[in-house]
């Protein structure tokens, strides 16, 4: 080891791994990032993939943090590289004083070499060719054996690491031995040539309560189940296929029928994104609770069914886990660049109610929480996460559901009342002055409550119309549904500094822990900044209010137009200049650091004076 | 052309098992060209419905954008419709039929809404053997924007300014067979002694059944060198032979000649009879089919009647395997796994 300054740090750093995917690394990084929430610490691994299914380059950043800081931070301590594909950029990415661990069976292009960072060689093909003969073996066991080797340098707790082998081949047992052994021979090669710990290490903390690691698709999936989905069609599209794959496993543990063993749900892959929300309409028009899931290029499919759903009235759940967009974009990276497109998809006058989870548990809540939103509306309900919280597991409080409450059905008329009824049906009659009618199932009745449903212009009767008064009337009525929308969707996330603040910053979903770490650095250079997390569109009085009441308000948003901005101008009836642009898209989740600076450059220029401006001139 | 139906009905009209008259069947009245193909076939799809003794309530009726998409307001107005998007009907009958399997799915769809720009959609509920009667108005025009030429205009017909149609038809009767459909039909909208027993055993068969049914456009396809106009059809019609559908609990009295005739037996014991006016057709045998039609066709004739039709049809639900019980009956306890089971998963996630 050289005489390197070496970054010294307990429980906080960011490390890197560098892989080549298909090569089974991704299990043995999660082991890692597992270990370490396990010992008590908060943690954030991203997975930075290719869209690609072997051969290129992967990487897996894990963030461990002992404020509990969950955003990404940006900057690597410890990289870890086993792919000599992108080692030269890799090598570059270390923060000076870090590590740069890395495979030594052959020798490194010493042109690479920096001296401002500490290589540490593992010889790990060497290794995997002396103990095992089967190729297949050399190549997962490498890494596991520099988990091994970074136990030691960091100082892991060993048996947490076993425990997770233990876990993982819970019911193929005859693996567990082969794998601790693997990592054993890292362990042992990091302690005899290297001295262990490093100058960055982790140790035990109790930071965590009852928090549990997820992926936020996952927890989508789950909250349909409890949600009461019997349907959902769909059409694969990375980052949103562990949606629907995650409810047909949740669905084949729990929603078997005790007694027959058929199943109590109804899975279609579709042909095309065009049909999955074509089904999914299908099935809500007919009274079950069906849903879908895609990313932007399906949401640009479906926006002509979508406009048929809100004009025609018919609930709907979309999941759309957003990807760097336009066209094909980045499709493996993320981004928050769906809201313009969603919030307006399909021609003509639309809006579309929006759902903005920035957690597994907001996931799982909103997942169930859209179909009483969907069918209380009479309307599609889209939710949009994005790539980051869908696809990496993500910390967060455990899920909750109150066994007491009962899935809001919205206002569907029974046989009963439709035989006691003595006025005439009227499917688009606003009964009760809040804008959203009354709805009846097919088949619920022999002579009464039958309807036409049509995306052409119709009367309060459903009848065909096309009379320009009775289609204004219509659409005045949906716009009155959307204003009773705002009371049904979730409340805004307010966050006030002490004594309130006139600097606030607006943001959602994902840029949610960068946002709130950022306040955090902000406070500690003087400037006290409100905060407001936006969880729907409409947005609430809750959020006009909050604009409101600050003088300067950022929007910080992981997209390059500024699109909730844009919709907060449009639909608040906001002068754009009281709104500040925070905008991060190059695919990887926005930094704290990011957020800071862009808050203090802004507060910094608007200091200037004219006179001083003179000045720097000459 | 009318525009008030007329509320009167002959007071002593005939009653089904139900108790219903064929009045509890019928629709809004047509907004139609005067003599249009189409509303004999609504008139034809009552008339099933009504024989068939089916609740009206019990049927959903779906259709697309475009004329014979509009049809669904003329028949069975105490039942449930729905006029989706252009080419689009397919993926809304599916979901509406994962969500109750216990009604009557009847798709009635077009030659621009199926063979155009529905059909990736067409080609995809017949692979899945979605239980509904897909009914195609097929007129070889497009009629609500005024005649051009659809997907299953014949190469050389000629439209009504005069041009020929420069391009291969596609016929949809053989790419369901192909495609794996369980019940093939072709027949004319002015056959309703043919269509009638049709539309009943497509509604009875468990699966996807198609009935391509030929619709002249009167007003947009229906002159001299059309090969889709009511002189040309009725000029080369040839039947595969005539159908009788007789109900499960009726007895059938009739007696088949035995090569001439050949019997289906459906799930619910109802038996559809084909007396066979070729012998060559196995309705059994995709092949059988697909090669007659070749053969009528070279002939320059256009083959009706049943074509195909396999009695073992598995439908949608039952290759997924899902519940009995219509999915959109099942209630909170039946879906909902509660928070004891949600405090495991939790558990799991640590």
């Amino acid at each position: 080891m050289s005489s390197v300054e070496n970054i010294s740090s307990v429980n906080d750093l960011v490390i890197k791994f560098a892989n080549v995917n298909g090569t089974g690394s991704a299990s043995a990084n999660n082991m890692f990032a597992k270990a370490v929430f396990r010992m008590g610490l908060s943690v954030s691994p991203k997975n930075i993939f290719p869209s690609n299914i072997q051969g290129l380059p992967t990487w897996y950043e894990v963030r461990i943090s002992d404020k509990g800081y969950i955003g990404r931070r940006g900057g690597v301590d410890i990289m870890v590289c086993v792919n000599p594909q992108s080692m030269a950029k890799d090598i570059q990415e270390v923060l000076p004083g870090g590590y740069f661990i890395y495979d030594n069976t052959k020798p490194i292009d010493l042109r690479l070499l920096r001296n401002d960072i500490t290589f540490i060689g593992l010889p790990l093909t060497k290794i995997c060719l002396e103990e095992y003969t089967d190729p297949r073996q050399r190549q997962l066991f490498k890494n596991i054996i520099y988990v091994g080797a970074l136990a030691a340098f960091l100082n892991i707790e060993f048996d947490v690491l076993t425990g997770l082998i233990a876990d993982q081949f819970k019911g193929k047992e005859k693996l567990i031995a082969p794998n601790v052994h693997a990592m054993e021979l890292g362990f042992q090669y990091a302690k005899e040539n290297f001295a262990c710990p490093l100058s960055i290490t982790v140790e035990r903390r109790d930071n965590l309560g009852e928090k549990i690691l997820m992926d936020g698709n996952a927890a989508i999936g789950l909250g349909a189940v409890y949600g009461g989905a019997t349907m959902a069609g769909w059409y694969p599209i990375t980052p949103s296929t562990s949606v629907v794959e995650a409810f047909e496993k949740y669905c084949k543990r729990m929603r078997i029928d005790p007694g027959t063993g058929h199943k109590n749900f109804a899975i279609v892959q579709a042909e095309d994104e065009l049909a999955a929300i074509g089904m999914v309409i299908g099935a809500n028009w007919n009274g079950a609770r069906a849903f879908t899931a895609t990313s932007g290029p399906g949401v640009s499919l479906m926006s002509e069914f979508l406009g048929l759903a809100y004009f025609a009235e018919i609930p709907a759940v979309l999941v759309d886990v957003q990807r760097a967009g336009p066209s094909t974009g980045m499709p493996t990276r993320t981004q928050q660049s769906d809201v313009m497109a969603c919030a307006y998809a399909s021609h003509g006058d639309t809006k579309h109610v929006l759902l903005f989870p920035s957690d597994p548990k907001e996931c799982f809540e909103m997942s169930a929480e859209a179909f009483d939103l969907a069918e209380q509306l009479q309307t599609p309900i889209i939710m949009l996460t994005d790539l980051d919280l869908g696809m990496n597991d993500n910390m967060s409080d455990p899920l909750e559901w109150d066994d007491e409450r009962e899935y809001k059905r919205g206002k569907v008329f029974t046989a009963e009342e439709l035989e006691n009824m003595t006025e005439r049906f009227g499917r688009y009659l606003d009964v009760d002055g809040d804008g959203i009618p009354y709805r009846t199932y097919p088949g619920t009745h022999p002579t009464k409550g039958s309807f036409f449903t049509r995306g052409t212009s119709r009367d309060e009767y459903a009848v065909y119309t096309e009379d320009g008064s009775e289609y204004v009337k219509n659409m005045e009525r949906l716009l009155k549904k959307w204003e009773t929308a705002k009371d049904y969707v979730p409340a805004p996330e307010i966050i006030n500094t002490q004594g309130g603040s006139k600097v606030g910053v607006i943001h959602y979903g994902t840029s949610n822990a960068s946002t709130l770490e950022a306040i955090d650095y902000l406070a500690e250079e003087g400037l006290a900044v409100d905060s407001c997390r936006v969880k729907a569109f409409p947005f609430n009085k809750e959020v006009e209010d909050f604009i409101e009441s600050h003088d300067t308000v950022f929007v910080v948003e992981q997209n390059r137009d500024a699109q909730l901005r844009a919709l907060l101008v449009n639909d608040c009836e906001i002068d754009p200049k009281h709104l500040v642009p925070v905008l991060w898209y190059d695919g990887m989740p926005i930094t704290a650091r990011y957020i800071q600076q862009k808050i203090t450059e802004h507060i910094d220029d608007a200091k200037v004076t004219p006179i001083r401006h003179k000045k720097a001139k000459k | 052309m009318s525009y008030i139906k007329p509320n009167f009905r002959h007071p002593e009209l005939p009653v089904n098992e139900l108790g219903y008259t064929k009045k509890n069947y019928e629709g809004a009245i047509s907004t139609l060209c005067a003599g249009c193909g189409h509303d004999s076939i609504s008139g034809a799809i009552v008339q099933a419905i009504f024989e068939l003794s089916i609740e009206p309530h019990n049927v959903a009726k779906l259709s697309g954008i475009g004329c014979s998409s509009k049809t669904p307001t003329y028949f069975l107005g105490n039942s449930h419709g729905f006029n989706s998007v252009h080419g689009r009907m397919p993926s809304v009958a599916t979901g509406a039929n994962m969500a109750n399997r216990e009604m009557v799915y009847i798709g009635v769809s077009g030659d621009g809404d199926t063979a155009s720009i529905g059909m990736g959609q067409f080609a995809h509920a017949v692979r899945r053997n979605l239980n509904m009667m897909y009914v195609v108005e097929n007129n070889g025009c497009y009629g609500l924007t005024k005649g051009q030429d659809s997907a299953t205009a014949d190469v050389g017909s000629m439209s009504k300014k005069g041009e020929p149609n420069p391009f291969e038809p596609i016929d949809l009767v053989s790419v369901a067979l192909q495609l794996g459909a369980t019940f093939v039909a072709r027949s004319f909208s002015g056959d309703k002694e043919q269509l009638i027993p049709l539309i009943k055993a497509a509604i009875s068969h468990q699966g996807f059944a198609l009935i391509d049914i030929v619709s002249p456009c009167v007003t947009f396809n229906n002159n001299a060198g059309s090969t889709k106009g009511y002189e040309h059809v009725r000029d080369h019609l040839a039947a595969t032979g005539t159908v009788d559908f007789v109900p499960m609990k009726e007895e059938i009295t009739a007696s088949y000649h035995p090569g001439t005739s050949q019997e289906v037996t459906l799930h619910d014991g109802s038996v559809v009879h084909l007396h066979k006016a070729d012998e060559k057709l196995d309705i059994h045998s995709r092949r059988s089919a697909l090669a007659l039609i070749k053969d009528y066709k070279a002939q320059d004739k256009i083959l009706t009647g049943l074509l195909y039709m396999d009695p073992d049809s598995q439908e949608l639900h039952e290759t997924i395997d899902s519940s009995k019980k219509p999915l959109r009956k099942l209630t909170e306890s039946e879906l909902c796994p509660g928070n004891k089971v949600l405090k495991n998963i939790n558990d799991s996630l640590r």
